[in-house]
């Protein structure tokens, strides 16, 4: 097995507020190797873009990283635990970017109105050049245009060379998240952190983002932690699936086996209360009892015990189940598996 | 034809907003957002109107609320006492009698609710405000409503922020229902609302509407939830109406080219479903710029000549099932069983 170029290790980020403490992510752990595509499923309030947030060391306070560890392998081979960076650091602010590259979910956001998308792309490839290009003559600007014009048809923008001045509000939904895709994969980075990177846009131009991350993933074998709460998305792009729930990991595991053999009583919830267009019209949907808790209220002992249709009495409300293996290759926290596992208090 | 008479038919349907610039807001242009639209909705039934951003599908669900007035068309409306009303020339006085029997569920669960009312306030207000003035049957009604839609009546004095999303749709949905509607008019019902939230609300308004035989157009983008909740789906595209016909119908076998790229391009919860591809290139057409002919031409991957020429009409292919293509004869388009 290759070494990880990501390795989360029982992360916990808390948000401090007036009203108490919401623990975001509560002990989350998983690895992503290269050339693998890690989704991060949840509903909202399940800390993903959260622990999204840790690895890029962007937690607004009243939030802090309270525990954990994230080991990132860089270009060079060496490895650096982003938790001990702080954020201003010179050291994180090369990684941001160059190493670690992100995608969110709204472009029109994320682009400065007041510059060209070329601009910004072209600013990105200089600022990072040392990392993605450690040697050589320094970048000048007519090359790094050229560069921007090549990244824009990798990304099928039709018309590059005029798109490049444009600005972000002059595009439509599409064209903006494909520039988007552009900028991120500008400094050709180890991970790509991608957040929701569908959910602004139509289903048809979905269809065509999506394809588009599979055929770059298949081409540069970048590995991307793919963030969304949506199930079909995450069945077609992701190779590991980890399910989280109130801010801890419900279950993980290879994306087979999360889809046809779920362990955890809230992924089998979950995919069964999805609806779906291979049913008859008009059919009620399984669904899950409740509702998700307010982050304040979060129950004690396992985060989805109230709602569990299998929650054994005296245990699942009293102690957190620790995330244990349930197969060769599967983890799951539940203990309808390992009923001696528990988290400490 | 059916036994059922129908209940709303709107024809001919138009709505277009002026494109004003320059310091005098000179009219420069038109944005034709909902163009020609024609259907019914049968008593007892659920419409599900579908399509992407922009295609008008909100625009003609406010033109029949009357919350905005259509350039042109009629919305005929078979009123409580058996009169039919065109409802699209009437004034705001003309139309105050005829509101209660039209109502209104929003997709937004945090901003539709007043927050500083109790939820006792929000839900009887419209009894309120058609008379109900007596606050003991006020009380009364507004237990019964929220019994209905899942809710404890002990909770009706809190205030919104006490309830969770789903809880806060249901509170909606109440209401809504609270003048006793004919009709109602759900906008994205469900899209703010989480996986296992939305579920449970797709089944309220399922085995309400069963029970109260309330007739429904529901507006959506997500295919997959207009095929839980509708007897029957229309498909806009860029402000026309481009196939209306039974939900089996549509999603078993799509007679225009566009309903079967939308069917194909939802992402389907199964690693192992064939990753299919994705027929349609370029995006949405712009509706103060709509191409020539077919609105949809340059992405569909059969247009011929006559498809760039001429706007293809739309007519009933085979009984109950309406498609505006040119060659929606000669194709045959897989469903989603295909």
């Amino acid at each position: 097995m290759t070494e990880p170029v990501l390795q989360v290790e029982d992360l916990q980020v808390h948000f401090f507020l007036d009203e108490g403490l919401v623990r975001a992510v509560d002990g989350v752990s998983f690895d992503v190797h290269p050339g693998q595509v890690v989704g991060i499923v949840g509903e909202s309030g399940c800390g993903k873009s959260v622990a999204m947030k840790a690895i890029l060391q962007i937690v607004e306070p009243p939030g802090r990283i309270v525990g954990g560890r994230i080991r990132f392998q860089q270009h060079s081979g060496t490895i650096v635990d982003l938790t001990r960076l702080s954020a201003t650091n010179a050291e994180l602010r090369a990684i941001r970017g160059a190493e670690i590259a992100l995608i969110p979910q709204e472009p029109m956001a994320a682009f400065s109105p007041v510059h060209s998308v070329g601009e910004q792309i072209i600013e990105a490839l200089r600022l990072h050049e040392r990392q993605w290009r450690p040697s050589g003559p320094r970048l000048s600007k007519t090359e790094a245009r050229a560069m921007t014009v090549e990244l824009f048809r990798s990304v099928g923008i039709s018309m590059p060379h005029e798109r490049v001045d444009a600005y972000s509000w002059q595009l439509s939904g599409g064209l903006r998240q494909r520039a988007m895709i552009a900028m991120a994969l500008s400094c050709r980075p180890r991970l790509l952190i991608a957040d929701e990177p569908t959910t602004a846009i139509d289903v048809t131009t979905q269809a065509q983002i999506l394809n588009l991350l599979r055929d770059l993933h298949r081409r540069h074998g970048t590995a991307i932690i793919f963030i969304t709460h949506d199930l079909g998305v995450i069945a077609q792009m992701a190779h590991y699936v980890v399910v989280m729930y109130l801010g801890r990991v419900m279950e993980q595991g290879p994306v087979e086996e999360i889809f046809h053999a779920p362990k955890h009583p809230y992924t089998r919830a979950l995919l069964r209360s999805i609806p779906s267009v291979n049913v008859a019209p008009r059919t009620l949907l399984p669904t899950i009892a409740g509702s998700i808790p307010h982050p304040l209220g979060r129950p004690r002992g396992c985060p989805f015990h109230p709602r569990c249709p299998d929650a054994i009495s005296g245990l699942c409300a009293d102690r957190v189940p620790a995330l244990r293996p349930v197969g060769p290759t599967q983890l799951a926290s539940c203990f309808l598996y390992n009923r001696d596992e528990a988290v400490e208090p | 034809m059916s036994a059922t008479p129908w209940l709303l038919e709107v024809r001919n349907l138009r709505k277009a907003f002026p494109i004003r610039r320059g310091w005098n807001r000179k009219i420069v242009g038109a944005v034709s957002a909902v163009d020609d639209v024609s259907f019914t909705i049968r008593e007892g039934e659920t419409l599900g109107l579908v399509g992407e951003s922009g295609c008008g599908k909100t625009t003609t669900a406010r033109c029949i609320l009357r919350a905005m007035s259509p350039t042109s068309g009629e919305i005929l409306f078979r009123a409580a006492d058996g009169r039919v009303v065109d409802l699209a020339p009437l004034s705001r006085a003309e139309l105050r009698p005829l509101r209660p029997q039209i109502q209104m569920i929003f997709q937004d669960p945090f901003g539709s609710l007043n927050p500083r009312m109790t939820v006792f306030d929000n839900v009887g207000e419209p009894l309120l405000v058609n008379g109900l003035r007596d606050r003991r049957a006020r009380l009364d009604r507004v237990a019964e409503l929220l019994e209905l839609t899942g809710l404890r009546p002990e909770h009706m004095h809190r205030f919104p922020h006490a309830f969770s999303g789903g809880q806060r749709q249901r509170i909606g949905i109440a209401r809504a229902l609270s003048t006793g509607p004919r009709l109602v008019v759900a906008d994205e019902p469900v899209s703010a609302l989480d996986v296992s939230v939305q579920a449970q609300v797709l089944n309220l308004l399922l085995e309400l509407q069963t029970r109260l035989r309330l007739t429904l157009l529901f507006v959506a983008h997500d295919l997959s939830v207009v095929k839980h909740i509708s007897d029957r789906v229309a498909v806009m595209y860029v402000g026309r109406l481009v196939e209306i016909a039974a939900a089996d119908g549509v999603f078993r076998r799509p007679r225009h080219p566009y309903t079967a790229a939308l069917l194909r391009a939802v992402p389907v919860p199964d690693p192992h479903a064939p990753s299919r591809d994705v027929a349609l290139s370029g995006e949405v057409a712009n509706p103060a710029n709509p191409p020539s002919g077919c609105y949809f031409h340059p992405r569909c991957p059969f247009a011929i000549e006559v498809c760039r020429n001429q706007t293809p009409p739309i007519r009933e292919i085979e009984t109950g099932h309406l498609v505006r293509c040119h060659r929606a004869d000669e194709l045959a388009l897989t469903g989603i069983d295909g």
